[in-house]
């Protein structure tokens, strides 16, 4: 069996809240509560959820661009949260991210070759004439040309500047990219080509993939497997066709049946969730989502479910499946049968 | 369709942007009807002009620099872009109403939901105050919200984006408009809510027989809330049509791109097959079709005349010289035959 190239365990991060003239913390915004996955090397794991349902900070707590109140990741055997910030700066040289807005996260002032010389200065490539080759051919292996390093940010389309910045990621050779919304900002006739260019690379480079989006369509395409996360907590966790196939967590099954379909004549139950994803800083007691479930039981309101395996490598936080709540209708069945 | 009346009937609208760079027609000739009590959908990319057209009905193009400079838009049997501002505004909020994409910035933050509610109300009707604050509770109430006494004395921040969005509609039906217009209503909204808010919006346009004109860039969303589909490319409608037809038979090479390019949830897609090429800019196109540079049937005739609207089928238009090859071609096959 293959060793994961990122096993995170336990993965949490909690705000505080301040309030008040002295700056008392009054609370916690529990951002990520309690994450684990791992991710296989040249796979791509998706990992969707609604705003504020903690995937971005999860993808900056995995590069330690914030450090995680709690919690194990290990990278390639490493265990990532124990370096101290030198040995992290090396590390990064493996793991890259690609944002969403290529609008803000290119430097408007710094030519394109510039801003994609920057992560070769850092990682100590010193010869300037191998940095400008490695600009050009990257910028050719993202559809670009050599002669793009002389220009500027402005002077490229949203589609050429999520390019960019997807080459920048590959200039230091990295073994898992972690891609935060990279084709949200796009359109969509441009979306379906940064969507093929990825894959692409990741082919001809055999690179690992984690793919943050709050877009159920777009995380099934590029996905192999894919983890649906709500306030701070992964709900459910499958190979992308039996997410989409057979969801198991009332949140799942509730979130696809919302996808709006490009098909009028595409007939299906829809189900409607009541209410609003409750506030992180205060999220319900027990179950994250029991607020919003049309199946909730009572042991949802006080117990958190926890993740566990219902076939293999398909994974469920959730009472419905759970041997506690099977446990106590059994105890029941029992007791009157005693009767 | 004729049979149906017509609420609004837009014809030649043209919107340009006066810029130190030049002029940028950002609509550039748009025709259409919209019809009593249907949701009309105006789909896109950034930068074809659906926005813009619709502030163009309502009388909100930035001024400068754009200008509407030429065209009808007929509602009620007069010429909107005739009336003085005066006129225009006992329209705008009454008679054609407009909710917008981002809820936050379109609720005044400093004045409580209730002030915000009852305002149209005591400018387009003779009502007291006490009346007005009960039509504008039954209103949120309408809207699904709960609590609506208490939200009537809340700020805007104090609700959700769902909420807000609740709020907003709550405000522009207010005055029972003839017409809503809803720019991209639920982008910036979550999955789950957006199917409340899009729900809501087909409630409400069957219960209220308001026509909806509802602007996106997703093609989801048309095929889940409109009836019929207007498909607009760098300032021109490039094809019309009822819903089931534009997306089963697209006509126009564009159409049939987007839908090409966007993933199903529902499949696992090897490839993916996008359109080549950039969105282009405004106005850096000025002749022939729109589309050619992009296009993977264009042929010499598309980069040097412009295509017109041709009928493709009932209610069907599409703006490709494909139409008349094709027809050509039917012809001659027909005198070979006959």
């Amino acid at each position: 069996m293959k060793e994961p190239l990122l096993k995170v365990e336990g993965l949490k991060k909690h705000f505080p809240v301040r309030k008040g003239a002295l700056g008392r913390v009054k609370g916690h915004v529990k951002a990520v509560d309690g994450v684990s996955f791992d991710v296989m090397p040249g796979e791509t794991l998706g990992i969707v959820g609604e705003s504020g349902c903690g995937k971005s900070t999860t993808g900056r707590l995995l590069m330690r661009l914030l450090e995680p109140t709690e919690g194990k990741v290990t990278f390639d055997g490493r265990e990532l949260t124990a370096l101290g910030g030198d040995e992290m700066r090396k590390m990064r040289r493996d793991i890259q991210m690609v944002f969403q807005d290529p609008y803000a996260s290119l430097n408007p002032r710094h030519t394109i070759g510039k801003i994609l010389e920057e992560p070769l200065l850092v990682h100590g490539v010193k010869d300037p004439k191998v940095r400008k080759r490695k600009v050009r051919e990257f910028l050719e292996i993202v559809g670009l040309s050599g002669y793009h390093a002389s220009r500027y940010p402005h002077q490229f389309s949203g589609g050429q500047r999520q390019r960019i910045g997807i080459a920048r990621a590959l200039m230091t050779n990295p073994k898992l990219i972690i891609a935060d919304e990279p084709v949200s900002a796009l359109d969509v006739s441009i979306q379906s080509q940064v969507l093929n260019l990825m894959q692409d690379l990741q082919r001809e480079f055999g690179l690992t993939y984690i793919f943050i989006s709050h877009d159920l369509s777009v995380v099934r395409h590029i996905s192999d497997r894919v983890a649906v996360m709500y306030l701070g907590r992964i709900v459910e966790i499958a190979e992308s066709d039996r997410l989409y196939g057979m969801p198991l967590h009332p949140y799942t099954q509730a979130l696809l049946s919302a996808v709006p379909v490009p098909d009028p004549g595409f007939v299906r139950e829809q189900i409607v969730l009541e209410g609003d994803i409750p506030s992180p800083a205060d999220p319900p007691p027990g179950c994250p989502f029991h607020s919003r479930c049309p199946f909730r039981m009572e042991i949802c309101k006080s117990k958190v479910p926890a993740l566990t395996e219902q076939e293999t490598g398909h994974s469920v936080a959730c009472h419905l499946y759970t041997e506690e709540a099977r446990g106590d209708d059994n105890k029941t069945l029992v007791t009157e049968g005693s009767l | 369709m004729d049979s149906r009346q017509k609420v609004l009937e837009v014809s030649g609208l043209r919107t340009s942007f006066f810029t130190d760079g030049g002029v940028v027609p950002a609509v550039d000739g748009v025709d259409f009807d919209l019809y009593r009590g249907e949701v009309l959908g105006i789909v896109g990319e950034s930068g074809c002009g659906k926005s813009v057209t619709s502030l163009s009905v309502m009388g909100l193009v930035p001024n400068p620099p754009g200008k509407v400079t030429g065209g009808e838009i007929v509602y009620g049997g007069t010429d909107l872009l005739k009336l003085n501002e005066r006129k225009m505004r006992k329209v705008r909020g009454n008679e054609i109403a407009m909710i917008f994409q981002e809820p936050m910035t379109s609720l005044n933050p400093l004045f409580t939901i209730g002030d915000q509610m009852i305002e149209p109300l005591r400018i387009h009707r003779k009502i007291s105050k006490k009346a007005a604050r009960g039509k504008a509770v039954d209103m949120l109430r309408l809207v699904g919200l709960p609590r609506a006494e208490e939200i009537m004395d809340e700020y805007p921040h104090q609700l959700s984006g769902g909420m807000r969005q609740r709020v907003m509609i709550a405000m522009a039906l207010i005055c029972e408009p003839k017409v809503l217009i809803a720019d991209e209503p639920t982008t910036a909204l979550d999955v789950t809510i957006q199917a409340q808010i899009l729900k809501l919006v087909k409630d409400l346009n069957e219960r209220l027989d308001t026509a909806v004109l509802l602007i996106t860039h997703d093609l989801g969303v048309v095929a889940e809330t409109c009836s019929r589909v207007i498909v607009m490319y760098a300032g021109k409608v490039v094809e019309e049509g009822p819903v089931g037809e534009i997306f089963r038979n697209p006509q126009h090479p564009y159409t049939e791109g987007l839908l090409k390019s966007v993933p199903d949830m529902r499949f696992k897609q090897e490839r993916l097959d996008p359109i080549p090429g950039n969105v282009p800019r405004p106005g850096s196109i000025q002749t022939g079709c729109r589309f050619a540079a992009r296009c993977p049937y264009a042929f010499g005739r598309c980069t040097g005349e412009d295509p017109e609207l041709y009928e493709t089928g009932d209610g069907h238009r599409a703006r490709c010289f494909l139409r008349e090859r094709k027809e050509a071609a039917a012809y001659e096959g027909a005198l070979a035959e006959g």
